[in-house]
């Protein structure tokens, strides 16, 4: 599945760990994210993020 | 020029040339009660270069320190670590006043910079591992996103094993000594933790990668020159020691009870679940945010395991002092707790409540169910804070 980086901080959106700290279970394809979801590491909204 | 101001020797080609904020004592919410320093280092390579600038105040005790060792106007390379301000904020002045053939930062520093101040020639962005050569010296870079900005790297001068750090390992400490084994080692203790609660602390995981990647480099240091506070001569082992525990957040047997109260009754409250903790077998720090400064908070909550937060009612909110300090704990994502709330009230009583809803935000382990208590506390209540006290300190242990 494809991974996606945030634009602000470098920190990598990975479907394959998720986002546990943010309640997203690992196997969630970017783009079902929520749209409030944030970067965990600096708050950068989903807009600010790109495929690898 | 006959300037006071001079440059100080740190290694055969490297000088600092920054400038010392005696009166700073704020910086940003930050208390800052020993001032501050804002660290610029020159290298007299066969190109010169100036590692980062200071706050636009002090651009002239900057130029005339390095007036001491050289013309500014030789001045080949800037290279700028870190865009905040306190070491950005006369660079633009100094582009104009010393001309220099490039002007180097991070991807992001290199965008950033021209965002925030009137800079309209290019700056370079450099990448993480590139090398830059000064001719008879080479400077490496290490990007260092959010650590503890964006545009944040490190600059490494090989020759000389002199890591340029920005922030990190800095500290606010004004000081006329430059170097750690000048300094009196308890002030030096204190003032780096203080500044890595209050500054990194959000960013420890970054902090621990940073430290797996530096490792795995095999790089050495024979200084660590931080952007604020004296540059790490001696104990360079221990400081890298100290971040490493700081970033693991591992809690100890500390709790930190913090509160606000309008008539004493709340103060009760916190008084009592402070003595249940202690004997539980904690080591307690009581702070009454109307005394208390919330960077002062923030050094207490760097590796304590429990976190007791108190506040009366006062128009259907919590008192603004705890909203301060809870906002501003939020942000600085302490690990690793075990808390609870608890507050005396009139007659709505939402405080507790809303301090349950940020502990639970900030990812608190609850510690015990929180107290509310209308009016001033009975012998019953305050048993049941006592209580409280024991059981937060047994999950504490329980833990460890």
């Amino acid at each position: 599945m494809q991974r996606y980086v945030c634009g602000i901080c470098g920190y990598v959106y990975d479907p394959a760990v998720g986002d546990p700290e943010g309640g997203v279970k690992k196997g969630v394809p970017f783009e079902k994210l929520p749209e409030e979801w944030v970067c965990p590491v600096c708050g950068a909204a989903k807009d600010e993020f790109a495929p690898e | 020029m006959n300037s006071p101001f001079k440059a100080v020797k740190m290694t055969d080609h490297v000088w600092w040339v920054g400038a010392i904020d005696w009166n700073i004592r704020d910086f940003h919410g930050y208390l800052t009660k020993r001032g501050s320093t804002y660290n610029a280092y020159l290298i007299l390579a066969d190109k010169v270069t100036l590692i980062d600038t200071v706050k636009a105040p002090f651009r002239e005790e900057m130029m005339e320190r390095i007036a001491s060792v050289i013309d500014p106007g030789r001045i080949t390379y800037i290279v700028s670590n870190h865009s905040e301000m306190d070491h950005s904020g006369c660079l633009a002045e100094v582009i104009a006043a010393v001309k220099p053939e490039k002007v180097f930062a991070s991807a992001v520093g290199s965008r950033s910079l021209k965002e925030i101040l009137p800079i309209e020639r290019e700056i370079t962005a450099v990448r993480d591992g590139e090398k830059l050569s000064l001719g008879n010296l080479n400077l490496s870079f290490m990007e260092t996103r959010m650590l503890h900005w964006p545009d944040s790297m490190f600059s490494y001068l090989n020759e000389e094993q002199v890591l340029f750090s920005q922030d990190a390992f800095g500290m606010h400490y004004a000081s006329l000594e430059r170097f750690d084994d000048e300094c009196d080692p308890a002030i030096l203790a204190y003032e780096a933790a203080t500044y890595y609660a209050n500054i990194l602390l959000p960013y420890s995981p970054l902090v621990q990668k940073l430290f797996e990647k530096v490792t795995a480099a095999g790089l050495n240091f024979r200084l660590i020159a931080p952007d604020h506070g004296p540059i790490w001569r001696r104990d360079i082992g221990g400081i890298i020691e100290r971040y490493a525990k700081w970033a693991a957040q591992k809690p100890t047997d500390k709790a930190v009870v913090v509160y606000g109260t309008m008539w004493h009754s709340t103060e009760k409250m916190a008084r009592a679940i402070s003595e249940g903790l202690s004997r539980g077998g904690l080591h307690v720090k009581l702070m009454s945010m109307s005394e208390a400064h919330r960077s002062d908070v923030m050094y207490e909550i760097l590796g304590a395991g429990a976190l007791a937060v108190g506040s009366s009612t006062l128009n259907n909110q919590m008192l603004p002092a705890i909203a301060d300090v809870m906002t501003y704990m939020k942000g600085l994502k302490p690990r690793n707790l075990v808390g609870a709330a608890f507050g005396s009230f009139g007659w709505s009583g939402e405080a507790v409540k809303q301090l349950e809803g940020i502990l639970a935000e900030m990812k608190v382990e609850n510690g015990g169910e929180g107290i509310s208590v209308k009016n001033v506390p009975d012998d019953e209540a305050l048993s049941r804070c006592y209580d409280l006290g024991i059981t937060m300190a047994e999950k504490v242990k329980g833990r460890r």
